[in-house]
């Protein structure tokens, strides 16, 4: 083999790696390092014309490699293997030296910086010296999405990929598809109908002959890799069957249980044999066999007893499918922090203390109250309500650190639907600062504070308890310095949004990741929202981080289009940075078959071990148990790596 | 022995996985989080890869430290490679003591991708113990080789 000419560009990223890397002195110090052919540096070698500069230089100086000392390989990996394809190099000989998130913005000292910079550029040398050309392994793939969550986020997704012509299987963990958007009154800041606007979409959702539709059921495993994901799904029993329940609703009415109302927030009870609202899809009954008095026919049966077209087993059994599919969405969406863990604001404690769902219920025309605003305690109409924004968000010591996005427009919403729904009444809304960026977003909240006499109180609230029949609410107005004390009939907390409980356990299932608050990690924050690090899984909506309808819908639907880009190709590629095995020092012991999570080493008869490429994700776990040294990673093996360390210890 | 320790600079190498440690390297650089320059980073895929042989290399190179970086338990990207690792370095540890290495000397530490703060501190503090450890006893000392 003739020795090799690589090539290494030094990017300043304007002054971003500049500042305090010496991309000069860099430069000139890895013109004299072996190997190394070329050296070039440039303002940004990400741009059109520093792209160019590396492609003109693969040519002109027939490198070998390439090494690209500029940002994280997670940025701009991609652009430049591109780039040396187009240029004739094989993608998997150019590597990313990461002298800017590693190195430019995390050191101050320039000169330490420079000879941090070098050793990180000479890493990548010595690793593209060992670097083989590699072609990506092709692979194929099955025709179907998986959507995790029918809220409004899952529920545009997959009529996307639906419409697009592949099969989706939406999942939904409660017994209807439609999310929190169903409990919702009117929507900001067009004050539309939220179940005129939904409900079409869920019955669209359920008759679309290209989705298939599971509620009440759970993923319980995945495996597999992108195209080839293999999902198992619980289906819960719901003790109805769908196809004869008719609906007429006399099983809930000899139901003896009672519990607290889920879809209503508790603000009413509902039967152990429910359906959750006049709406849901499917539009069947169902039997929550936490409440029922115990599923057996000499305990209670009453429900059965009275079904006239007899619907309800008892007998039902959960049943556990097996699916392939290509990709997978996630859209498990948000839940309310919960009220009760604001004790200061007698959160749980106070009944005339409600969250923001609780609110909407009220003002939902199919709500328990029939859309009037009534106190839970007595159910009077009250006449001064208050609004508290930020309740459990933007506190980092006792709550939520981040901001829950969607309050201040919801709190304007609730108290304008309040002051239009009840006559000579009072609104007063405490604040941090109002945030109202959107179409339409700040203009609604000058309306209500300039013509719907809504009173904005600038301050935080200090506490909230029950004296004799009133809420009283202190606080302070932080525009006159004045403590605020407000006899209140209601105080509305504007909760925080909590990413749904379930996301974490989900996230370990599909094995990709949660951030420290929980909601689930995208690729990249600004340039790949809606993808996770793991190739063929996608996030969208309010499990993603707070956001609004508009914002969830366009993620669902991001998350479908990247979904429909991998399903329309026609083979999918999958990294040839996989396992090799030297059939000549394998020693057959087989030790590496048991550390494969994938399941991609077998011994063959011939007693040595053998990798399936298509099934390797290239972890290297195998590798290093390998005894002999026989498993190896192409293009990190122990050699590169041995030849990695040593430059990075060396003095120069 | 004070005096060498106050100009001795800690040679470290971190092997870091790519889906968590590395990305919380990456959003420690985003949010502009400072720490030490002693540390070499290297990706690897899996922490999981990181097989003893390395660490012993790094440590027979002149390493003063080997940080291994990986996914939080449950967390790994591969199922279960942070799991291999974790036995691994307990049992190289054991060896190290049994050879007269101080086992500090190698170090492994969950990070995870939306921790870049921790990623920060970590890298502080295992460079200042280091610091306290003094140049690593496996360094055969020479002149530096220039070119």
């Amino acid at each position: 083999m003739s020795s090799p000419r690589i090539g290494v560009f030094v990017c300043h990223c304007g002054l971003n790696i500049e500042r305090t890397v010496d991309t000069l002195s860099v430069s000139e110090t890895l013109r004299q390092y072996s190997g190394v052919a070329f050296v070039s540096d440039y303002d940004y070698m990400c741009s059109d014309p520093g792209q160019q500069l590396v492609s003109d230089a693969i040519r002109e100086h027939r490198l070998t490699g390439v090494v690209i000392a500029a940002c994280s390989p997670a940025m701009h990996e991609p652009t430049f293997r591109r780039a040396a394809d187009d240029a004739g190099l094989n993608p998997y000989l150019v590597e990313m030296a990461n002298i800017r998130e590693h190195c430019s913005w995390v050191h101050l000292d320039r000169s330490e910086a420079t000879a941090k910079a070098v050793k990180i550029i000479k890493t990548m040398v010595e690793k593209v010296r060992g670097n083989h050309p590699l072609d990506p392994v092709r692979i194929d793939h099955v025709d179907k999405c998986l959507v995790i969550g029918a809220g409004i986020t899952g529920i545009q997704a997959a009529l996307d990929v639906a419409d697009a012509g592949f099969e989706v299987l939406l999942v939904e963990k409660e017994a209807s598809i439609g999310g929190h958007m169903a409990q919702l009154s009117e929507t900001f800041p067009t004050l539309d109908c939220s179940q005129c606007i939904l409900t079409p979409k869920m019955v669209e959702a359920s008759r679309h002959p290209n989705i298939e539709l599971m509620t009440y059921s759970e993923v319980l495993n995945v495996s597999g890799y992108v195209g080839n994901y293999t999902v198992k799904i619980r289906k819960n029993p719901t003790y109805v069957d769908p196809d004869k329940c008719n609906l007429c609703g006399d099983c809930e009415k000899v139901c003896p249980q009672s519990v607290p109302s889920e879809f209503e927030r508790g603000l009413v009870d509902r039967k152990a044999i429910y359906i959750p609202f006049q709406q849901a899809v499917p539009s069947t009954y169902t039997l929550d066999e936490r409440s029922c008095l115990g599923l057996h026919p000499l305990r209670c049966s009453e429900c059965a007893k009275v079904c006239e077209p007899g619907a309800i087993n008892f007998d039902m059994q959960p049943t556990i499918l097996e699916e392939e599919v290509a990709a997978i969405i996630v859209a498990t969406g948000y839940d309310m922090y919960p009220i009760v863990n604001l004790g200061e604001y007698g959160g749980g404690d106070v009944a005339n203390v409600i969250d923001g769902l609780q609110f909407e219920r009220m003002l939902s025309a199919s709500g328990p109250t029939g859309g009037q605003v009534r106190r839970p305690s007595d159910g009077r109409v009250p006449k001064r309500v208050v609004f508290v924004q930020c309740a459990g968000s933007r506190d980092p010591e006792n709550h939520n650190a981040y901001c829950s996005k969607i309050c201040c427009m919801y709190t304007a919403k609730h108290a304008l639907l309040y002051r239009h729904a009840v006559a000579d009444s009072e609104a007063v809304v405490f604040y941090i600062d109002v945030r109202a960026g959107g179409k339409g977003y700040e203009e609604f909240v000058q309306n209500a504070t300039e013509h719907e006499k809504i009173r904005y109180l600038r301050g935080k609230v200090a506490k909230i308890y029950q004296q004799d029949d009133k809420v009283m609410v202190w606080g302070v107005d932080t525009l006159s310095g004045k403590k605020v004390e407000i006899e209140a009939d209601l105080v509305v907390l504007a909760m925080s949004m909590d990413p749904h409980p379930s996301t974490r356990a989900l996230t370990k299932t599909l094995k990709i990741s949660c951030g420290g608050e929980g909601f689930l990690k995208e690729a990249h924050p600004k340039l790949r929202p809606v993808e996770s690090l793991t190739a063929g899984i996608y996030v969208a909506g309010a499990g993603q981080g707070p956001k609004d309808i508009p914002e969830s819908v366009a993620q669902g639907s991001g998350a479908a289009s990247k979904a429909i880009a991998l399903l329309t190709q026609d083979k999918l590629s999958h990294s040839p940075e996989t396992v090799s095995i030297d059939e000549e020092i394998c020693g057959g012991c087989g030790v590496c078959v048991g550390m494969c999570p994938y399941t991609a080493l077998s011994l063959t008869v011939s007693g040595v071990a053998e990798c399936n490429e298509v099934l390797c994700e290239g972890c290297g776990t195998c590798v290093s148990a390998c005894p002999t040294g026989a498993a190896q990673l192409k293009n990190l093996t122990d050699f590169q790596l041995r030849e990695m360390i040593e430059v990075a210890l060396s003095d120069g | 022995m004070d005096k060498t320790n106050a100009a001795f600079e800690p040679r470290i190498v971190a092997f870091l996985c790519r889906w968590c440690s590395y990305a919380g390297a990456d959003l420690a650089g985003v949010s502009r989080l400072t720490y030490p320059a002693n540390i070499v980073p290297m990706r690897v895929n899996c922490s999981g890869r990181v097989d003893t042989e390395m660490v012993l290399t790094a440590l027979e190179k002149g390493a003063d430290g080997v940080l291994i970086g990986g996914c939080h338990p449950g967390d790994c990207h591969y199922v279960s490679g942070n799991y291999k690792t974790r036995r691994r370095v307990v049992l190289l540890k054991q060896a190290l003591s049994e050879v007269g290495i101080d086992p500090r000397r190698v170090h492994l530490e969950w990070i995870s991708a939306s921790e870049g703060i921790k990623f920060q501190s970590t890298m502080t503090s295992y460079t200042e113990l280091i610091r306290e450890l003094g140049p690593t006893p496996v360094r055969q000392r020479k002149e530096p080789v220039h070119g």
